[in-house]
């Protein structure tokens, strides 16, 4: 198998696997880790961190596919998340999540030609009473009205990236899921 | 005494700066409790709690000593799991509280696991929460080095030692629930579990676990250093201590507070968060999460408190359709409940309808899919409310809803059904002229032939 762990995420996975009884429910967050290596979970990640756990391929894949944070296609160097559940709302929030797509001329879900964000339209942050809400890792920017979206972005810019980021041609596709090799 | 609206139980570091270090944490007073709860017996803890009325925050509001009194006698192995996994529409307390004073969550998780016998305990973080997973990690870390965690202790039956790992979710709703979160912190799919058995009995694991909420947790120290009496007499009735209460949407000053159980939703508006903006009048008032059927102006004088929003003859019965009333038992309508305390305000100009369709559209996107009613019913409904919303809809389309919330509710494992058929029978039943207005607006396009796409869904809330 071409894909490996670091050194250093072999050693992380070792510290994780000694805080549970058993390897698979170190499955969240080795394949957080995997995620944080390799940028996204191809099916060669999936089929690594089942085969370092000893786990069923079908049980990761399963657990890979079930929860929305786990990015099965290659992603932006930043992840925006645009919360428009009811108090962002009722405050404006389709409003930027809107100005963020035309800003970045990519529709929700999608990722920018050079693979700089994707852009996410996400369910409630737990940041109500500072609606419209967003995150970039771990900055929240709170009462993100439409005027702001500019120099949200630019100081999104500045932060540590996510991932190595999507190609373009990568992102182009919205094939579910990666080739076996 | 009870409380007023000065009354700090857990809010106290809320504002200071560097609180979430053990160094500033310390110095108000943060593991001061740990040697008076070292000195009783689990026992005598668990009998404060019991007397303290404290009452889950996370939404269910079942009482806590209750709860951990179901933990079987001589159990080897005992998990306590802390829910952290905040995420029901409306709800911001539990985010704010880690990011202000991890240090009282973690010595309240201490003082929680030397009362259940639990030696490593859990918190399930919600994994959009990455600056929030890196404040309770950094303070776990600290705790460890202060040797508050992973050493041993001497206590009133000998010695004490105790593990604690932050794990973080994935990114679904549904492992708020208790047995999905089990289920996922056990590295599966987050698919709630057949009860009984109860998580007391059979959780984590396979073993006793005790699943406790943020704030509750956080609530534990203050009751061991003051006892569990004093702590009901914060409260009201059967209510013990003070609340988080979460305000959103149209208040000229939403915010988090912590605030006296007996206060009602008028004052809280009003008084706490400076009314509507542009002089508005309130329309609905979502009373405790979106899954929480909605109030209407008539009904704010109501206290935030649990036993009032299930039972105060003020907030008027949901219905399933006009002359049918919605019954949790024969003789006991359904009103409202308290839930995770996120109250959201929507003024008179709101489109409920469009509000309502977005809130089904939450509760389809998070359905698990293990149940049918569920799994089908929460993406009919959204779509269904959001042609309504659109100038879609048909005039049979309100039987419809009704029909649809009433197939799913009770007929599925876990209450991610009732969350999405409460409100919608909710908002149906209190706001029916607004689902007219947009059954008879979809009929005129239909008419005319000018019927929108059905299958959007964005637009704004006015």
């Amino acid at each position: 198998m071409a894909t490996a762990f670091s050194p250093q995420a072999e050693q992380k996975i070792q510290d994780i696997c000694r805080r549970y009884p058993n390897t698979q429910a170190a499955c969240l967050p080795v394949l957080h880790l995997a995620q944080d290596e390799f940028g996204y979970l191809s099916d060669e990640v999936l089929d690594l961190v089942a085969d370092r756990l000893s786990l069923p391929k079908s049980h990761v894949f399963g657990v890979a596919t079930f929860y929305t944070m786990y990015h099965r296609q290659p992603v932006g160097k930043r992840v925006l998340m645009m919360c428009t559940n009811v108090s962002c709302m009722l405050r404006g929030g389709y409003d930027t999540l809107h100005k963020l797509e035309q800003t970045l001329g990519v529709k929700a879900g999608g990722t920018t030609a050079d693979g700089e964000f994707t852009l996410i339209e996400e369910e409630c942050l737990a940041a109500c009473a500072d609606a419209p809400a967003m995150i970039c890792g771990r900055k929240y920017f709170l009462n993100l009205t439409p005027d702001k979206v500019e120099e949200a972005l630019a100081e999104c810019r500045k932060l540590p990236a996510h991932s190595h980021g999507a190609t373009a041609s990568a992102s182009a596709t919205q094939t579910p899921g990666q080739k076996k090799h | 005494m009870p409380a007023d609206r000065t009354t700090k139980v857990v809010t106290r570091l809320f504002g200071t700066a560097g609180s979430s270090s053990i160094e500033v944490a310390m110095k108000h007073g943060a593991y001061s409790r740990l040697a008076t709860a070292l000195g009783m017996t689990p026992a005598a803890i668990v009998d404060e709690v019991k007397k303290s009325n404290l009452r889950g925050r996370g939404g269910a509001g079942f009482p806590t000593g209750t709860k951990w009194s179901f933990i079987p006698k001589g159990a080897d192995t005992v998990y306590l799991v802390c829910n952290a996994d905040e995420s029901e529409p409306g709800t911001c307390k539990d985010r704010e509280l880690i990011f202000w004073d991890p240090h009282l969550l973690i010595e309240g998780m201490i003082l929680s696991s030397y009362a259940l016998g639990c030696k490593h305990a859990y918190i399930y973080i919600r994994g959009e929460m990455m600056r929030e997973v890196a404040v309770l990690q950094a303070a776990v870390d600290e705790a460890y080095q202060k040797g508050f965690l992973g050493q041993e202790m001497r206590s009133a039956v000998g010695t004490f030692k105790m593990d604690l790992t932050v794990h973080r979710g994935a990114g679904a709703y549904i492992c708020g629930e208790e047995t999905s979160l089990l289920n996922s912190l056990e590295g599966r799919r987050g698919w709630p579990r057949l009860k009984p058995p109860f998580p007391a009995v059979k959780g984590l694991f396979g073993k006793p676990t005790i699943v406790n909420n943020v704030e509750t947790l956080m609530n534990i120290p203050w009751i061991v250093e003051h006892g569990g009496a004093k702590f009901a007499e914060l409260g009201v009735g059967k209510s013990g201590g003070t609340r988080m209460v979460c305000m959103s949407g149209h208040l000229n000053k939403p915010g988090v507070f912590e605030m006296p159980i007996g206060i009602t939703f008028r004052q809280m508006i009003d008084e706490v968060c400076g009314g509507v903006p542009g002089g508005r009048k309130v329309k609905a008032v979502i009373p405790g999460g979106s899954s929480m059927p909605p109030l209407d102006i008539d009904e704010l004088d109501v206290p935030i408190e649990f036993d009032a929003l299930m039972s105060d003859p003020r907030i008027k019965p949901v219905m399933v359709r006009p002359g049918q009333v919605f019954e949790l038992a024969p003789g006991r309508p359904l009103r409202t409940m308290a839930g995770s305390g996120g109250i959201v305000v929507m003024d008179d100009s709101t489109d409920i309808v469009a509000v309502t369709a977005r809130i089904m559209r939450f509760y389809a996107h998070e359905s698990c899919g293990q149940c049918t009613p569920c799994r089908e019913g929460t993406g009919w409904l959204a779509r269904v409310c959001t042609r309504l919303a659109n100038g879609a809809g048909r005039l049979e389309d309100l039987e419809l809803l009704s029909s649809i919330s009433y197939g799913i509710a009770g007929n599925t494992i876990c209450p991610l059904g009732e969350a999405a058929a409460w409100p919608m029978m909710g908002f149906l039943t209190k706001f029916r002229a607004d689902f007219e207005r947009a059954a008879a607006t979809g009929e005129a396009n239909h008419k005319a032939g000018r019927v929108p796409a059905a299958a959007h869904t964005h637009g704004g809330a006015h």
